[in-house]
């Protein structure tokens, strides 16, 4: 009797459940420490989405949870605990760092719950150790996937001799390593490579041992970094063209420097200055609703809601279990606002990449002279393999500091 | 006495409660007593030395990174050579400390203080930048805790295990700090000179204190690798060590107790306000401040029998 009274007890809780139809969303941000500002901009991203659709996907209440990493990997492990454990959420999205998404990423396979790096752009998270993460489907990017491109494109606009320097932390080393990986390959040559410490303040010692036969400077900076080093490079009087990872130029820092950063070139899967409805309307709503341009992180998230909600479309609201939910998530093919989206068999998106130039002009019917990531060449649909095809490209190591090895440097 | 009976109590009620609470809050236990034990090793030194370190964390991430190598690298410490590891980790704190005392035990004071952060930053230096070793910034993912018998995956079972530790820590150190030993190092923090004239030798005191100290910060290193699955070098930042700092000067130093004490207020605060409110920090902030200003003694001075 009491057994059946329990059945019937857990019958009635299960339909509940299934009635009020709740989607659980916990997201993993920095909120606090030296990366708040882009952890605001990660949440803003997805709130907006959530906003547009009223807090609905589907017929599913989205509960929507945010929780402060610091960006750092032990506090990103007990939050996500948090969320998965006390919070029972469906899914984690989020994660701003490398070694944040790593962090978070075996807490999803041990707990059996979804987790989504929207910003994480480690590559061997969806390349070589994507077996140990099930549970893990990734909407923003590796961190050598624009940076093939650049890569040709800096041979096709006939660079040959490329001075390296880059923040010296993995992402730095993968970064650094698409593009020399690439650019060899086409027939140009990294002839130097400078790693100044993440966080660095004062270039003065780096930049006058940049090799004065160089016709171009590859940089990868992060922060800060960003703003600083074009400023000195300036001021020292280096007039080689600068080609540069994507942080370097992103729409977070840009609003924050000057003139010295004009024609500067870089490449992204996203730029607020891509030229199609869809992101003017994106770009002038995310303005007007929290007072600046959108950067990748907030059209990251934003996409990120769009894909969860069209999964539960496809569902009409009920959760499909994390296995399911993967697995319909990697299948989608969305038109996103950074252009098309869809996945490769490593639940790692296809997507395009813009080479853009920052240029100073009017966009978007906005009435002032401002510095936007114009885009001066679109290669579309690239995998996070290139053109190497995956067995080819998961037979050599991970881009680091010593991979690959820098042939030309004497 | 009275007090280690109190605590006995509330230890035990604990244990007994922690089975019906979330999962979420043993996780929180287990940490809180992790903390605990490395505040302990840091009132060692603080409370009863006389000497404010804040280099503590170097001797946590020596022996969290001893626990994630060896079991990434060499499979060593997932049985029962778990107790071997607990060893080693104790062992490679002491040494580190005992290298780093070399250098830090010469000064005192406000020197101490940044000698020991120095040769903390050290540790952090090396976690952050031998990447085929530690793998840099992005740490390293441990695949799971240790089975002997017990399953340490189980989280309660975990935290019962780290009780463990924290108990048979606490009573190593009470004996320690209520041996003629400790009695010496109290008399070192009262007055240095004073024990040399008495002809103590005061280095070798303080350096003894020193390498203990680093032998327990390396014990809570191997469950705190155990503890999270991950070592990175955001364990073994300065502000780790402040955090130890400032738990033991909130719950009361020269207690032992109190490092419990301020790592249960710490965590507590730090988790669920930060859960919240955005502007948490500023919280914690403020207790520091009040708890400096109108109870110098600690968390701990509250109750009667805190001895100054």
């Amino acid at each position: 009797m009491k057994r059946k009274l329990l059945t019937v007890l857990v019958a009635l809780g299960l339909s509940a459940s299934v009635n009020a139809q709740e989607l659980k969303i916990g997201f993993l941000a920095p909120m606090t420490g030296i990366f708040a500002q882009i952890g605001k901009d990660m949440e803003n991203g997805f709130q907006m989405y959530l906003d547009e659709q009223k807090g609905n996907f589907a017929g599913a209440k989205v509960t929507f949870i945010v929780e402060d990493e610091e960006g750092k990997p032990p506090v990103s492990v007990r939050k996500a605990e948090k969320l998965a454990r006390q919070d029972n959420v469906h899914m984690m999205v989020g994660g701003l760092l490398a070694s944040t998404g790593y962090a978070i990423a075996p807490v999803s396979t041990r707990l059996k719950t979804v987790y989504i790096p929207s910003v994480p752009a480690a590559d061997d998270l969806t390349q070589r150790d994507l077996k140990d993460y099930p549970y893990m489907v990734r909407t923003g990017w590796t961190s050598s996937q624009p940076h093939h491109p650049l890569g040709r494109w800096a041979c096709d606009n006939k660079y040959k001799r490329v001075v390296a320097i880059a923040a010296d932390y993995a992402f730095g080393h993968e970064v650094v390593g698409g593009f020399q990986k690439v650019f060899e390959d086409c027939g140009g040559q990294i002839v130097q490579k400078i790693w100044p410490p993440l966080g660095t303040k004062d270039f003065g010692p780096y930049i006058p041992t940049i090799k004065q036969d160089a016709d171009a400077i590859f940089s990868l900076m992060v922060g800060p970094m960003a703003l600083q080093f074009p400023k000195q490079l300036q001021e020292s009087g280096v007039k080689k063209p600068i080609i540069g990872g994507g942080t370097s130029y992103d729409e977070f820092v840009l609003p924050s420097m000057g003139d010295e950063v004009l024609g500067h070139v870089s490449a992204l899967q996203y730029s607020a200055a891509i030229d199609t409805p869809k992101n003017r309307e994106f770009v002038r709503k995310y303005r007007e609703k929290y007072g600046k341009v959108p950067s990748y992180y907030s059209e990251s998230n934003y996409t990120t809601a769009q894909m969860i909600h069209e999964v539960m479309k496809q569902t009409n609201g009920k959760w499909p279990g994390p296995e399911k939910f993967v697995a319909m998530m990697a299948g989608l093919k969305i038109d996103a606002v950074r252009g098309p989206v869809r996945f490769d068999e490593m639940r790692n998106p296809i997507q395009n990449i813009y080479i853009k130039k920052v240029e100073k002009k009017k966009m978007h019917g906005y009435d002032k002279d401002e510095l936007w990531n114009s885009v001066i060449q679109t290669y579309p649909n690239v995998s996070q393999f290139w053109t190497y095809g995956k067995e080819a490209f998961l037979k050599q190591p991970v881009y680091s500091r010593d991979f690959p090895p820098c042939k030309f440097c004497k | 006495m009275n007090r280690i009976l109190v605590l006995l109590g509330i230890l035990g009620v604990v244990a007994v409660l922690a089975p019906f609470t979330g999962p979420f809050v043993i996780l929180l236990l287990a940490q809180i007593l992790v903390l605990g034990i490395m505040a302990m090793s840091v009132d060692l030194l603080l409370g009863y030395t006389g000497l404010p370190s804040l280099g503590q964390a170097a001797y946590l991430g020596v022996g969290a990174y001893l626990t994630a190598i060896l079991a990434t690298k060499f499979g060593i410490g997932l049985g029962w050579d778990f107790w071997l590891v607990v060893v080693l980790g104790m062992l490679s704190g002491a040494a580190t400390a005992a290298f780093f005392g070399l250098f830090a035990i010469r000064a005192s004071g406000v020197y101490f203080l940044m000698i020991t952060l120095a040769l903390g930053m050290c540790v952090w230096g090396l976690a952050y930048r031998w990447n085929s070793l530690t793998g840099g910034d992005n740490g390293i993912n441990m695949r799971g805790r240790p089975v002997f018998g017990i399953r340490l995956a189980d989280d309660l079972t975990f935290f019962y295990v780290v009780l463990g530790f924290f108990l048979a820590s606490f009573f190593a150190l009470h004996l320690l700090v209520n041996s003629p030993f400790g009695k010496s190092l109290v008399g070192i923090r009262e007055r240095e000179l004073r024990m040399r004239i008495l002809g103590y030798n005061t280095w070798l005191h303080k350096y003894i204190a020193f390498v203990v100290a680093g032998a327990f910060g390396g014990l809570a290193g191997v469950l705190w690798a155990h503890l999270n699955g991950i070592v990175s070098p955001s364990d073994v930042i300065l502000t780790t060590s402040v955090d130890a700092l400032l738990m033991v000067v909130l719950g009361g130093p020269g207690t032992l107790v109190g490092g419990l004490i301020g790592a249960t207020a710490v965590v507590f605060l730090r988790e669920y306000l930060a859960t919240l409110v955005q502007w948490w920090q500023y919280v914690l902030g403020a207790v520091y401040v009040l708890t400096i200003l109108y109870l110098p003694g600690g968390i701990m001075s509250l109750f009667k029998g805190g001895k100054a």
